[in-house]
């Protein structure tokens, strides 16, 4: 990323100009602070996320980028150690509130990781995971049919029709992050979340997944966090730029990208560190 | 000098050679050309050409020069006729090594000049506190001056020669020590083989065990038919009256092996649920602190001695199982003291904690991306053990379980306590059955000879049971590796 050429970034940027930037605020986080133990990991960030958009983090390792993307559907839960203050709000609603189901939270705001992690089923039954323990489908040929129709928003039908029943860990890297995708998908999530999606595949796979991403913002609201600057360039309408553990700076991704206001930002970007 | 002298004498050339190896290795520094190894490496190299080549003899001499005694004894003594009691030269050449061991006992002039009779020397042996089987001949106590003075040469001659190799295998480490020596690897090629040769010493162990069985088995197999084995559901052996061959009994191994699955099975039947159930618990849901305190308390279950488990089996719940169905019965109880029920029940809870600390390794070896991966699609924590985890884990949890399974059928001292002596074909788990183990120990219990098929036939039992317990290990081996390519 470090060689990356202003002129470059630039063409990047202009590539996606098109369309109407919809202002919808989806989920929003006030004075979020992470602890993870006695360390905090968040300082009270404040940042918005809005609807049909691509929001992209950004920032050093360790900046918190992962840590608050975690946060949006509660995954922090998972950890023993970690603890939440401030309010996140998904439409409105506080999702830590007591009355908040966290298993319903995450079938609204759906997950992708850093590695491609489908189940040792076939590609058919890790589609269908998600569908089935959320009773979406009441017989076999809805199942079918939601199946389907994630795979190929996802982009995969055509490349695995033919072996639905195979096991989903005998495919490719970039195919199985995809089928990740395609699982997020098919439990219907207004938010899907996605956690360095490209840090594990080659060039063209990620090529692969950017254009799926750019396509799915159509019907869902995207947070990705990504190390690859030409990354957050090329899918994003907004940049949220961390460091340390305070959000540094946010804005649309092309303002951040030619004309930050922070100088830190400046030096990220620019692949003076980081 | 005995042998303990001469091993302690090459232990100190050893640490001698140790110490001037050092040294040397040290002088031989003079800052000029790098060392190829340190100076305790050349050290260690004298002291292994020191000690190892003369221990191997000393072995070597004193499992020979035994041999040698034994045939030298032999070739003395006088034929004996057929009907002798001392027909057996082995017999005899024993009874002569007794003989000289007790001479031994006695002050060195009348060791080399004993009585010449057996009549006058036995008391003078029992004064020394040696007790002689009545068979010693007269013949035999000039012999066993003899061998003595033989034994006493050949220790001298191999301590000469085992103390020549030590010291010559010292001067040889210290005359090799030089600047660019590479005594390090050749120290690490020395450990290389002392390791090998522990490993190997398991394998042949296990490698005698099998023969021994196995030859004891083909001998039984001369007086009692395959089939009669195998396939023969009536277990009665009868006793063995000494020295008759003529005592007919009956060996079918079906009443047993029936036993011992069906304890199994009630084991299996409780240890794999309850034992699943807890380490999921454990590995899923415990808090740490909760996990601290539980796991060692399971697995101090494993720690009780298999007979205790047989005792509370015997003791306690025996006769509560056959008074509590007394009186749900209302009078005659349903359930006998000793049952299939008691042994499988008692030894389902020994093998709670196998079964849950394998499956615990197994359920934790799931990677956590398979937990968030479940999670963060909003199932619950439930959904995701039942249909991510454990699946993920089936094939490391059958094997364990499998494991698990040839433990139940080789364990012996609960079912000799609790499971009964009678073979009996039966379905009904209220009543005593046998297993193979349990019939291993009543064979093999009290005062015997060990050339009748009904002492013999613990061995076919044996070797039987092994081969069962073989194949279900190489199977539950076979099917946990498969299992581990799976996430690489």
């Amino acid at each position: 990323m470090n060689i990356m050429t202003e002129t470059a970034l630039e063409s990047a940027v202009s590539d996606k100009m098109n369309g109407t930037p919809n202002e919808t605020i989806k989920m929003r986080g006030q004075k979020v602070c992470v602890f993870y133990g006695e360390k905090q990991a968040l300082f009270d960030v404040n940042l918005d996320v809005r609807e049909n958009q691509v929001t992209a983090l950004i920032g050093p390792s360790g900046c918190g980028k992962s840590t608050f993307l975690r946060c949006l559907n509660r995954m922090n839960d998972t950890i023993d150690a970690a603890r939440v203050a401030g309010e996140i709000t998904l439409d409105g609603e506080d999702i830590y509130d007591p009355r908040i189901d966290v298993v319903e939270l995450r079938a609204r705001v759906g997950m992708v990781f850093q590695k491609p992690n489908p189940f040792p089923k076939s590609i058919y039954e890790n589609v269908a995971y998600g569908p089935r323990i959320h009773g979406l489908a009441r017989n076999k040929p809805e199942l079918d049919a939601i199946v389907e129709s994630s795979l190929q928003r996802a982009g995969l039908f055509n490349e695995v029709k033919d072996r639905l029943h195979e096991p989903g860990t005998g495919l490719s890297g970039g195919q199985q992050q995809r089928l990740c995708i395609a699982r997020a998908i098919a439990v219907s999530p207004e938010v899907i979340l996605m956690d360095e999606p490209c840090s594990a595949l080659d060039p063209i796979a990620t090529a692969r997944v950017e254009e799926l991403i750019d396509e799915l913002r159509q019907n869902y609201t995207i947070v990705i966090v990504t190390h690859s600057m030409q990354q957050a360039a090329r899918v994003s309408q907004r940049t949220a730029m961390f460091h340390l553990g305070y959000l540094v700076e946010e804005g649309e991704t092309d303002k951040m990208f030619t004309n930050p206001d922070d100088k830190r930002t400046q030096d990220y970007i620019t692949g003076r560190f980081g | 000098m005995s042998l303990m002298t001469v091993f302690v004498a090459v232990l100190a050339i050893g640490a001698v050679a140790f110490f001037l190896g050092r040294q040397r290795a040290l002088a031989q520094d003079d800052g000029g050309i790098k060392p190829h190894s340190r100076a305790h490496y050349h050290g260690w190299w004298a002291f292994l050409l020191a000690t190892m080549p003369a221990l191997l003899l000393l072995v070597v001499w004193g499992v020979g020069s035994n041999v040698y005694l034994e045939s030298h004894v032999r070739s003395q003594l006088p034929q004996q006729s057929a009907e002798s009691a001392l027909a057996n030269p082995a017999l005899a050449a024993s009874l002569t090594k007794s003989l000289a061991n007790g001479l031994r006992r006695l002050d060195a002039q009348t060791a080399t000049n004993p009585p010449a009779t057996f009549s006058e020397l036995q008391p003078l042996l029992a004064t020394r506190g040696v007790a002689l089987a009545p068979d010693t001949q007269d013949y035999m106590i000039p012999v066993a001056v003899d061998a003595n003075r033989t034994q006493d040469w050949l220790s001298v001659i191999g301590a000469v020669l085992i103390l020549i190799v030590s010291a010559g295998g010292a001067v040889l480490g210290l005359s090799q020590i030089q600047v660019r020596a590479r005594a390090r690897n050749n120290v690490e090629k020395l450990m290389l083989w002392g390791l090998l040769a522990a490993s190997t010493i398991a394998i042949l162990t296990t490698i005698g065990i099998i023969l021994s069985m196995l030859f004891q088995t083909i001998h039984f197999f001369e007086s009692v038919s395959f089939t009669n084995f195998f396939f023969g559901t009536v277990w009665d052996p009868r006793f063995a009256a000494a020295g008759s061959d003529s005592s007919e009994g009956q060996f079918g191994l079906i009443p047993l092996l029936a036993g011992t699955l069906y304890i199994a099975l009630v084991a299996m039947l409780v240890a794999v649920p309850i034992g699943l159930m807890s380490a999921v618990y454990m590995s899923e849901y415990a808090s740490p602190k909760v996990r601290a305190v539980v796991k060692p308390a399971l697995e101090l279950l494993a720690g009780i001695p298999t007979i205790v488990y047989g005792i509370f089996a015997l003791v306690a719940l025996g006769p509560f199982l056959r008074d509590l169905s007394a009186a749900l019965a209302g009078g005659t109880s349903f359930i006998q003291a000793q049952s299939v029920l008691t042994a499988g029940l008692v030894m389902g809870v020994m093998l709670i904690p196998v079964v849950s600390s394998l499956s615990d390794d197994i359920i934790t070896a799931v990677p956590r991306a398979m937990r968030d991966g479940s999670l963060g699609l909003g199932a619950t924590r439930s959904e995701t053990i039942k249909r991510v985890i454990l699946p993920a884990a089936l094939p490391g949890i059958v094997g364990a379980i499998l494991l698990t399974a040839s433990r139940a059928i080789g364990e012996t001292m609960i079912v000799v306590l609790a499971a009964g002596v009678a073979a009996k074909l039966t379905l009904n788990p209220f009543e005593a059955m046998t297993t193979i183990t349990v019939k291993i120990v009543n064979q093999l219990t009290g005062d015997l000879e060990f050339n009748s098929p009904q002492t013999l036939v613990a061995f076919a039992l044996g070797i039987t049971l092994f081969a069962l317990t073989l194949v279900m290990n190489i199977f539950a081996l076979y099917i946990v590796r498969k299992y581990r390519e799976q996430y690489e």
